[in-house]
Parts: structure tokens; sequence; C-alpha cells
């Protein structure tokens, strides 16, 4: 036994091992060269031949993409088949010529030259790009009798898609495009090549995106025979494809249609939601854009005009912006007050018109003050002073616990890309924010601002709705979403996209019964009264503005500041209001006093939502209303 | 001037040192490879240039970690064997429980700004550990030493076998067979081993037709890579699938004939044809534009990079060192030969990349992480005898 573990026996064993190892990699080897030389000197000649006319190739069938459809059956995105004229620029030798000579037969003009370089620049080198799209049968003919002439150039027919509605709820619907580098990448490494084969364009925003493995449907194949050429003559096999699946929306398009129409050619955006589902109805952002534009590759003029506007309409203002929510914030304030045992609903405060704290004077809208004020007055007259002093006895701590259950300052989960955050102010959040030690501490001062809904608060639109919808809905919470159903197109199959409540704020009925009836009676003798004037339901609501531009001391006069600068109109409501069925948030970007521009397109919005009419034109805007909030 | 200068000499002393760890036949080798896979991969990348990009990026990274891997003495890799297999074993139950589902595997762990692929880290470890284990119980080497090498192999192996990733699974297993070979053991066992191999093997080969009848089952394996091994006995049974792939890259490599089509003449591959051209079934692309000569030159390109290897082992002072490196250069083996058996349909198909050829960043550093450590064995085993 010794003599078997002395180094030397070892060492010898080991090498002994050591060669056989290599013996059977010389082995294994000499078996790998004899399979080589097999195929390719014994069986070169069937090989070669075989590769000559290897004629069967393996065709991609693209499936035809899901459809997209609203609450009420009504078709946002469909498909339909055109020809287009297509080169492939790595087979052909001189490409303008190319197209100088087509240009002869088919029409193309500087638009589509600009698209297809555009194309050119974005894409895989060996693909097929389309330089013409939705041939007509006679532009078909005349090309094939010429086909001989263009090697590389060929005429195929393709599913495009297609909004019907043009630049309707295009935010939520989004766009699609030409698959790009990026995307292929992305395709690959999520293991969806194979699928992907034949598809040349994805979802690139919105919906389109957002549920793409839903919509795109499985590729199926065809064994076809080709010629030397690669013309295809004669097919052998076929697996056909699986259509996409179907979105059924939870959006109204009725009412996204009512409220692209309120806003007119003002900018802005609109979330309503369903607080008992967390179903979006409707979500608006304007202006919009015409998602057509990109379905065949966008030319660069259109381009450049979306891209540089300084309306920026390809920004989704319903998630993608955060806003301050001004006066609209005071509600959630005073709920959260009452939760959290920091005021009575009878407690008063007797309202000089301003606040001060250290050695800051904190104004309030109206000059001399509201008097004596109780909860349900603050929010009626939407009072600063009250919501002053209550968030500097609350603390900043106290308040950001309360509003992070409401869902202020983290993104919804909403089923579509591109959600802002937004801020909900904390000192921890100041840490995280700033750098420099001087900057990330907190104030106790900016703890005051953050009560009348400025400061550093910042939310989305869709934050804002869904705050407005929990407290209508008694504190219970739904994840917002978009996409009410997933439809099998084969077997027609319904897949629910479930309501999930993604928590319930333990709220006290019976404060929640004082916030109701203050919003109730802001839309009857407070700021949305003109508004809502005659309406035959309650409507809960309140109006906020959301200051840009601060003029300190000074009287802000909107007819004197550039209209760009002008504070934004915000309103938040719901109805009816014993049992809301929708609740919605809506801003008017630099349109002023949220009484005057923003309270009536919710009328609008409720009045079509809840009798169902029609009206007659946008949203007049109010220009009489009270400037207090 | 003086401290410049004096600096300058220190940075002379400190790259004369670096360098002076490299392995001249070593880096020769896998040089003239490299080159090789690089014009293949100019052809195979033809409509991918931001590939071919890549791949010139992966090689800088590797090169790098070769460089830096061949720094490290044996002792100080022997410390690291335990933390690095507990921590590979660790980052594997990770994967089955919080992995990231992509091509219908469980692979990939999302650890906050990236994904890493744990199993790649298993095939350097194992043999790492195992080497190590074997070290520690040098002087009396029992069969209980085996046993708990065989578990100590099985963890990890089961855990990629589970994800699944048969191609990995097959080269972790390997490399820790070779570890558990050179350390010993004994014949008795290894002849019966090979013998059922070489008898299942057989059996398909005569009996396949009534396995792969629909629906039956095989017991441990998944259906696909049922479906893979009936492939390889009769590729017309799925022309549309795996076999389709047998098909088309056997046509590829045997039309290129003895000297080849040229380079990015190759039509088979470029058509489309063959799949997964510029990774796994690289080496099609190489055997129809370059030919039987451009075959061997590979082959025995490869067989002197094992052989260096084994050279390596045999010359090497420590259990530890020898262990190791025989278990590395047999890996390049098993590589190249489960990769060139698969696309010349001799063995199935299964995922495993044509070493230092197919494209790939996290193969290619592996595989260079493996010469690193050689070179590092050869180095530290010249220098003891230098003192």
């Amino acid at each position: 036994m010794t003599d078997l573990h002395s180094p030397e026996t070892q060492t010898l064993r080991f090498r002994r091992r050591v060669l056989f190892a290599g013996a059977l990699v010389l082995l294994a080897f000499t078996v790998l060269l004899s399979r080589f030389v097999w195929l390719q000197v014994v069986m070169h000649d069937y090989y070669r031949t075989r590769a000559e006319d290897n004629r069967i190739a393996l065709l991609p069938v693209t499936p035809h993409r899901g459809l997209i459809i609203d609450r009420n059956g009504e078709v946002l995105a469909r498909n339909y088949s055109a020809y287009t004229l297509e080169i492939q620029p790595s087979r052909v030798a001189g490409l303008e010529h190319t197209i100088d000579e087509l240009s002869q037969l088919i029409t193309i003009e500087g638009r589509d030259r600009k698209r297809f370089r555009k194309l050119m620049e974005e894409s895989r080198n060996f693909d097929s790009l389309p330089i013409r799209t939705r041939l007509t049968d006679e532009e078909v003919a005349r090309f094939i009798a010429q086909r001989y002439r263009f090697p590389g150039v060929e005429v195929r027919a393709r599913l495009f898609r297609q909004y019907p509605d043009t630049e309707l709820a295009s935010h939520v619907l989004g766009y699609m495009g030409r698959i790009n580098r990026r995307d292929a990448e992305h395709i690959e490494e999520s293991g969806y090549a194979d699928n992907y084969r034949g598809t040349d364009h994805i979802g690139k925003s919105g919906l389109e995106q957002f549920y793409e493995q839903e919509l795109h449907g499985v590729t199926g194949f065809e064994q076809v025979e080709v010629t030397a050429a690669g013309r295809a003559v004669r097919v052998l096999a076929r697996t056909p494809p699986q259509q996409g699946n179907n979105l059924r929306l939870t959006l109204d398009v009725g009412l996204q249609r009512v409220v692209e129409e309120a806003f007119g050619d003002r900018r802005g955006a609109l979330v309503a939601i369903e607080p008992s589902t967390g179903g979006v109805l409707a979500l608006v952002s304007k202006p919009t854009y015409d998602p057509n534009l990109f379905v065949d590759g966008i030319d660069s003029t259109n381009w450049d005009a979306l891209n540089t506007s300084i309306d920026r309409p390809l920004l989704n203002r319903a998630i993608s912006s955060a806003y301050p929510p001004g006066s609209t914030f005071k509600p959630f304030m005073a709920l959260g007050a009452l939760t959290a045992g920091k005021r009575t609903a009878g407690q008063t405060i007797a309202d000089p018109g301003f606040f001060d704290f250290g050695g800051h004077r904190f104004r309030d809208d109206k000059k001399g003050g509201h008097g004596s004020v109780d909860m349900h007055k603050s929010i009626v007259v939407s009072c600063d002073t009250y919501y002053y002093r209550l968030a500097s006895d609350w603390g900043i701590d106290g308040i950001a616990n309360f509003m992070s259950q409401l869902g202020f300052g983290a993104r919804s989960g909403i089923d579509i890309n591109g959600e802002s955050a937004g801020i909900l102010p904390s000192p921890e959040w100041k840490k995280k924010r700033f750098k420099r030690p001087d900057q990330q501490k907190w104030y106790a001062g900016e703890t005051v601002s953050v009560g009348i809904g400025q400061g550093y608060n910042s939310y989305t639109l869709l934050q804002l709705a869904q705050a407005t919808a929990t407290v209508a809905n008694n504190g219970v919470m739904f994840r917002p979403h978009l996409v009410k159903y997933v439809v099998n197109s084969r077997t027609g199959a319904e897949r629910m996209v479930e309501p999930e409540p993604i928590r319930t704020v333990d709220l006290k009925p019976e404060h929640l019964e004082i916030i109701r009836s203050a919003m109730v009676e802001v839309n009857k003798s407070g700021t949305g009264a003109r508004a809502f004037a005659g309406a035959p339901y309650e409507a809960a609501g309140k109006t906020g503005t959301a200051q840009l531009f601060s003029l300190k001391g000074a009287e802000y006069k909107s007819a004197h500041v550039n209209e760009r600068l002008r504070d934004h109109a915000l309103f938040i409501a719901y109805a009816p209001s014993d049992k809301p069925t929708i609740a919605l948030a809506v801003l008017v970007e630099n349109g002023g006093f949220g009484a005057q521009a923003a309270a009536p397109i919710a009328r609008q919005v409720f009045d079509y939502y809840l009798l169902g009419n029609k009206p007659a034109g946008p949203a007049p805007e109010d220009g009489d209303a009270t400037d207090v909030e | 001037m003086q401290l410049t200068s004096n600096r300058w000499a220190r940075l002379r002393e400190l790259t004369g040192r670096v360098l002076s760890m490299l392995d001249v036949p070593l880096l020769l080798i896998a040089g003239v490879l490299l080159a090789l896979a690089t014009l293949v991969m100019a052809s195979a990348t033809a409509d991918f240039d931001y590939r071919f990009d890549a791949h010139l990026v992966n090689l800088v990274v590797a090169f790098a970690v070769m460089l830096l891997v061949a720094q490290i003495p044996p002792l100080r890799l022997m410390q690291l064997a335990l933390p690095f297999y507990v921590l590979g074993v660790a980052l594997l139950i990770g994967v089955e429980l919080f992995g990231e589902v992509s091509k219908g595997a469980q692979r990939w762990l999302n650890i906050g700004f990236t994904r890493i692929q744990p199993s790649e880290m298993l095939k350097i470890s194992v043999p790492l550990m195992l080497a190590w284990y074997f070290h520690r119980h040098e002087s009396q080497l029992r069969v209980r030493d085996f046993l708990v090498a065989g578990v100590i192999l099985a963890i990890p192996v089961v855990l990629i076998f589970h994800q699944p990733d048969l191609g990995t699974a097959v080269l972790v297993l390997a490399a820790g067979m070779f570890v558990i070979f050179f350390a010993g053991l004994s014949w008795k066992l290894i002849i019966p081993v090979l013998a059922a191999g070489l008898i299942a093997a057989g059996t398909l080969a005569i009996k396949g037709d009534a396995l792969c009848a629909d629906g039956v089952a095989w017991p441990g394996l998944k259906d696909y890579q049922r479906q893979r091994v009936c492939t390889l006995l009769d590729p017309t049974l799925d022309p549309r699938g795996s076999g389709f792939h047998i098909i088309q890259s056997s046509i590829a490599i045997g039309s290129g004939g003895v000297l080849g089509k040229g380079w990015k003449e190759g039509t088979q591959t470029h058509l489309e044809f063959v799949p997964e051209r510029h990774t796994d079934f690289i080496f099609a692309v190489m055997a129809e534009e370059f030919g039987l000569l451009g075959c061997t030159v590979l082959l025995v390109l490869y067989s002197a990079l094992i052989g260096r290897g084994l050279m390596i082992a045999a010359g090497a002072p420590l259990l530890f060192s020898r262990l190791l490196a025989g278990a590395i250069s047999l890996s390049y083996f098993t590589y190249a030969f489960v990769n060139m058996g698969m696309v010349t349909g001799v063995l199935p198909v299964v995922g495993v990349p044509l070493p230092f050829v197919s494209y790939g960043g996290t193969a290619l550093v592996t595989l260079c992480t493996g010469l690193g450590l050689l070179m590092s064995i050869q180095a530290h085993r010249r220098r003891r005898r230098e003192r």
C-alpha cells in the first residue's frame, strides 16, 4: 500500500494516464477527421449537387397581428395587406441609379427616398427595404413586366398596421416601427429569434410595445422549392401561422374622443379610472400624433416635426410628466390629518391671510384671509393658511408616509411603459436626490409649501387619478390597467386581466364622508360651482393651480405673463358622489386657474359617461371663474 | 527627471514580470486559433457587423483576463477553490429559485445591474474544487474520497442539467470526471462505465427506431433532448427542426470539398440555410469556405493546444496543479469534439460552442481563464526550479 502512494509511483501513474488521455484525444480526432473526409471527399459530389440545387428553403409565414379593441367593441388597431416595392440594397450595385430607373415606372417621391435612406441607416445589411408602399395594381403590373432589369428589387404583399382613428388615443396605443438593431439584439437575447424570422415590425411604444408578445402571434413556416435565383416556385409543406391575440381594453373610446375634443388645441392630460376595478376609461395626452406615420417608416420631415415641436406631441403627459398638484392636494392632506389624528373636522383656525414661519411669510391667495376656517370650509374655499399650518404641525415624515399609501411618488404599474415615479418629497428623498450635504438637509420651511401641493411635490396625472379613485373607492386601491382581457383569436377564449388590488388604505368611513361632502360642496358653491351648474348628478371635485412662475409678493396677472409660463390648471373629481363609477384627474397646461380651464372638461366627461350627452365642441373656458383657490 | 526614469524602470520591470508568466507555445497556438476564428467570424457575421465589433471587444477582454489569471500562483488558487465552488453552487440554487427564463430554460440570474449565467463559472470552479480536494487528501486517497468527489461533482451538474442546459452540464461533468480520472480512479470502475456507454450507443444505433417511436419516454431526459438524439439517428424524422440543421450543415460541409469555396464565398451558410452560423454552427461556415484543409488545420491546432496543456500537467510539481492542468486541457477536447461531432452529425445537437471560435464573450472569457490557469501552473513550476 505504501508503495502505491509514494510520490514516484504517483507521478508515474499520472504520466501514464496523461499518455492514455492523449491517445484517446488523437483517436477521437481521427474519428472526426474520417467523418470530414467522408463528407468532404467521398460524398463531396453528392453534397455539391445538393448544395447547387438546395432548392428547399424554409420560409417564415408572418402571423397576423392581434387587434386592439375598446371596451365597447370598436377596433382601434387593425391590419391591412398591401403591395410594396422592396429593394435589397446589398444586392444592388448602383442604388441611386436603380431608384432613378424605377421612378420612371413607378412614382417615387422625394419623401420616399428620404424615408428609404433613414431605413437603410437603421436596418440590418441583408434586409429587404420598402421604397414604396401601397402600390396600385397597375403599378405592380408595370413593374412585373420589367422585373428582369432590376435584380434585387421585388414586389411583395405585406401586412401593415393601421389605426383607423388616426390621432385618437395614440399615447395609449403607441406605434409600430421597423425592427432596428437594438430590437434585434433584444429579440435574440430573449430567445424569440425563431418567432421573429419574417417579422420586420415591432411595437415601439404604448400597448403595441407592452403587449408585443401577445399581439405578435406564432410564425408559421413554408417549405418551398426555390429557383437558383432564390425565387419561390412551389410550396411543399406548410405549418400555418397562429394569429396574435386580440386586446380588449378597459378604455372607452367614445369617452376618449370626447376628452380629446374637449381639449381642443390646448395642451394637457386627463386620466379617468373606474374606481371599483382600476380599469382606465380614458387616458389622454394632448397634443397627440398620428401613429400611422410610423408604420412604414417615418420620413425625416415628419420625424423632425414631431421631435422638435415645442408642444412635444410624442411625450405622454398623462404618465411620463410629473406636475405639482397644487390645491388638488388639499383633500388628501385633510384626509391624512383626520386619519393620523392631527385634526378633527370641527377644529377651526383664524385665517389672517398669511402664515408666518421661520421669518418667512407664506401668503394665502385671498388678501385678508378667509376668517374662521374649519376643515370643510378649508376645502370648499381652498384656504392655503389652513394647510400651511397643518403641514407644519403634522411634519414631513407623517405626510410622506400617508401620501405614499395613496400611491403618490411611486409608479402605479400601469400596462404601458414610460411611467414617471414623480416626487414625493421627504428628508430621505432629498438625501438621495442631492449630492452636496448643505442641499441634502430638509428645512422645516419646506414642509409648509408641501401642504398646499407646491414645493417639491410633483406627481403624474395617473397618480393623481389613482389617488382620487382610491378615495372614491373607500381606500381600496387597484393597479390601473388598460387591457381588460386578452382574447385568443383562434379559440375566442378570453383571459381576464384581473383587477389587482394593490392595498387597502386604512381609512375611516366618517373621515371619508367629511372629505366627500366638502368636495361635493366645491362643485355646488365653491370653485367648481360654475362648471357644474345644473348637473343632474352629484360630483365631488377639487380645483387646483400649479404654479410655474413665482412672483414674490407681487400680484399675479395672467395677462401679463408669457403664455408658456402661465400656471397649469388642475381638477380632480369623481361621480356620482355616493356610488362613484368614474374618477378622474385633468390638467390643462398653462390653462391658468383650475376652475377656468380644467373643471369644464371634467363636466363634459361626466355628462358623456353618466348621461350619454355628446358635447358640441371644445369645453368652454370660464373666463369669469373665481381666481380664489 | 530622475524620478521619471526611476518610475519608467519600475514599470518596465513590472511589465516584464507580468509577461514572464505567459507560456509562449500556448500563446502562439491560441493566437493562431483566434486569428483563424476572427477570419471565419468576419464571414459568418457579414450581415451583422455590430457582432463582429463585439467579437473584437470580447477578444481584448478575454486576453486581459488570461493575463490576470496567469499571475495568480497555484497556492493562492487552492485557497480560492472552496469559496468559488460554494459561491457557484449558491448562485445555481439562486437561479433555480429566482432565475430568469430565456429560450425555455432558466439560466440567468439578475443581480441588479446585469444578468449573469452562473453555470459558466462552474466550468472552472468544479475542476478547481476537485483538484483541491484530492490534493488535500493526497497522502491517503481512499475509495471514500472518490465517493465524496462524486457528490461534489454531482450537485452542480444536476442543478445545471435541471435548468435545462444539457451542453453546459456535459462540459462540467466531463471536466470533473477528468480530475477524478487523473486522481487515479481504479480501472476496474472506468472500464465497465466506458463499456456501458458503448453498449448504450450501440443499442441506440441498432434499435433506434423502436426507442424513438412516439410516446416513448426516456427516464431523466426531457422530450426535446430525446428528440435530438433521435434526430441524429434519422435526420429526416424532423426536417423542419433540428434535423433540418443537421441536413443543412452536412450539405454546407460536404459541398466545401478539399479546398473549400473560399473566404466569404460559402453559399449555403450565407443563404441562411445554416442556422446559428456565428455561434454553435460556425464550424459549418469554416468547413464550407476552407474545406478539408481548414478542418484539418483546426484539428491540428486543437491537438497542439491539448498536447501542450497535457505536457504542462505532466511536468507540474503539485498534485493540485497536475489535476487542474490535465482537466482543463481535456475540457478543450470536450468542447471541440462535442461541437464538431454535433455539426457533422456524429453527436446529438447540444449547445456547446466551438472553443475559441464561436461568437460569445462569456465562453471566450471562460476558455481564456483556463489558458491563464495553465500558464500560471507552468510559470510557477519554472520559477521554483530557478530558485
